[in-house]
């Protein structure tokens, strides 16, 4: 199994556990968001601000040995968890993998149950974003 | 159903008119806090919605047929009903049209195009919903008049002395709200209108918000234009009301053409109806109209007077539990209020405090609630707003104030 489809997979794993209890899978979401790797404070730009979201989100990505390294935050702590997924589901891939990987785990896990139609959207510009920074990346390593 | 309450409407009564309130939602019971956003919808305006579909539903006006007839009298007894309401000199004076927004942005269109001109001044206030600044600015683009913004206080509060240095013989119009959607602040509009006056200034009073918790009088109020929502008021969505003063409203061009609004059309030229239908084109919310005339009735048969006191005291009493609350910041703290509390926490965004309260089933409003330059102002990128309706009670609060607690914590 890729790299990405198994994280999706550990991803519907841990979510099933906690029963589509709104409460708690909320307050998991924003455990992740506060496990995430903290983003310098030179990231937190108006560049790396992802457009369409309603809360602020920034995103950074840049190659480590040929891998994808993603960085996120945000002002709110529901959306720096639901981030939190997309970096833990894309990081250390390679950047061709991010284009073409699909992102099932959100249907999977009920997501827009728990998040309105607005982060909804916001969650797909998310996922647009990332696989931009990764296409960008690969026209870098192919130069 | 509220023990404590020492005004002395029957609130188990009351709720029992709106079998919205009663239901779960996620898994709790619902408290239904965004009032100031949209009202929820009296019994009597339900029933009155379906027996308009199930048995009247026809066109209004020019209708020869018994159906007809029926819809017609229906509607044209809403009219009656807002002129009473409302107490305007005439019930010609009442245009209805889909909301607050669309009455303003007729006045800003058909009054702007005929009476702005080149270096004009239009007075606002900084505490404005967008409905009642955006039609303003594409007047003034339009006409090449100015807007210029009455500043408010720290409180939240319009700054009278900064307003009467802004009046002058250059000020045409002076469009403010009555009470603020954002802070809740109720505002003097009758000395902003009597100074305005003075200086032979056309008023616009935004009343969407007033409308159901204080009396609305225009003829004590003396304003020009004065719009509200029924959907606020405990009514169907998609109908408002457009007061203006008969010579005004007669002097001005239709703001859109159409059927109604006519008295004969030929290639060669049309002559217009007279008022309200002038500004009536094509086939309003007939049912809505008609079904609107009972959330007034709700409104007057518990007494303006009745409401304010109650809402008042949910008011006061959310505000000393809330302030118990570490981290909470009140935002607009006017003297004068409607029930309507913005705050911030400490440490929580006011989107995750909206999303973890609806989860335990409590409905609030989050964001910039469409006054961003009010929030430029406060200097923040919105709140989180609780607006209290008639059908509220104490034990919701203590549900809310809990709930907020625990949230808090936490975060902490």
């Amino acid at each position: 199994m890729d790299l990405i489809k198994q994280r999706q997979e550990e991803i519907i794993e841990e979510f099933a556990m906690l029963d589509g209890d709104m409460e708690m899978t909320l307050d998991y979401i924003m455990e992740l968001g506060a496990e995430l790797a903290e983003l310098p404070d030179e990231a937190r730009i108006e560049d790396n601000i992802v457009k369409g979201c309603q809360s602020k989100v920034w995103l950074t990505a840049e190659l480590d040995n040929d891998r994808v390294q993603f960085k996120a935050d945000s002002n709110t702590a529901i959306t720096k968890g639901l981030v939190s997924l997309l970096v833990r589901t894309l990081n250390q891939s390679a950047p061709q993998d991010v284009v073409n990987a699909e992102i099932y785990f959100p249907q999977q896990i009920g997501m827009d149950r728990f998040i309105g139609t607005q982060r909804s959207n916001g969650f797909a510009a998310m996922i647009k974003q990332m696989k931009m920074y990764a296409l960008a990346l690969t026209a870098k390593q192919e130069s | 159903m509220s023990a404590s309450t020492t005004t002395t409407i029957d609130i188990a009564k009351i709720r029992s008119e709106f079998p919205v309130l009663d239901q779960e939602v996620n898994g709790k019971p619902l408290i239904y806090f965004d009032n100031a956003a949209s009202s929820q919808t009296v019994k009597s305006v339900v029933d009155a919605l379906v027996q308009f579909y199930e048995k009247d539903h026809a066109n209004i006006h020019r209708g020869i047929h018994t159906l007809a007839e029926r819809s017609t009298k229906g509607f044209e007894a809403t009219r009656e009903r807002v002129h009473k309401f409302i107490n305007s000199a005439e019930v010609d004076e009442i245009i209805f049209t889909k909301g607050t927004t669309e009455s303003i942005n007729l006045v800003a269109q058909s009054w702007g195009s005929k009476f702005l001109s080149e270096g004009d001044e239009i007075l606002i206030s900084q505490l404005e919903h967008h409905s009642n600044i955006v039609p303003w600015q594409l007047a003034a683009e339009r006409t090449g008049a100015i807007i210029k913004v009455i500043p408010i206080n720290d409180k939240g509060e319009i700054l009278m002395d900064e307003y009467k240095k802004l009046l002058s013989s250059k000020t045409k119009l002076v469009a403010v709200n009555y009470v603020s959607n954002s802070l809740g602040t109720i505002n003097p509009v009758k000395e902003i209108i009597e100074l305005a006056m003075a200086q032979r200034a056309t008023t616009m009073i935004d009343a969407a918000q007033a409308a159901p918790h204080v009396k609305i009088d225009v003829q004590n109020l003396n304003c020009d234009f004065l719009a509200l929502s029924s959907h606020k008021m405990y009514g169907p969505t998609g109908v408002g009301v457009l007061y203006g003063r008969r010579d005004l409203l007669e002097s001005m061009p239709p703001y859109q053409g159409g059927g109604e609004m006519i008295k004969d059309v030929s290639f060669n030229g049309t002559t217009f109806n007279d008022i309200p239908y002038k500004f009536e084109a094509g086939t309003p919310n007939i049912g809505e109209v008609i079904a609107f005339k009972y959330a007034m009735d709700f409104i007057e048969n518990i007494g303006h007077e009745n409401i304010q006191a109650y809402e008042n005291e949910l008011l006061e009493y959310a505000n000393i539990k809330l302030s118990k609350i570490q981290g909470f910041t009140p935002i607009g703290t006017a003297e004068n209020k409607a029930s309507v509390i913005s705050f911030l926490i400490n440490n929580v965004h006011p989107y995750d405090l909206g999303q973890l309260l609806d989860v335990k089933g409590i409905a609030v409003r989050t964001g910039h609630h469409c006054t961003q330059p009010l929030m430029d102002f406060l200097e923040i990128d919105g709140t989180v707003r609780a607006s209290f309706a008639v059908y509220n009670t104490k034990e919701e609060i203590d549900v809310f104030c809990e709930s907020l607690q625990k949230i808090v914590e936490r975060f902490n």
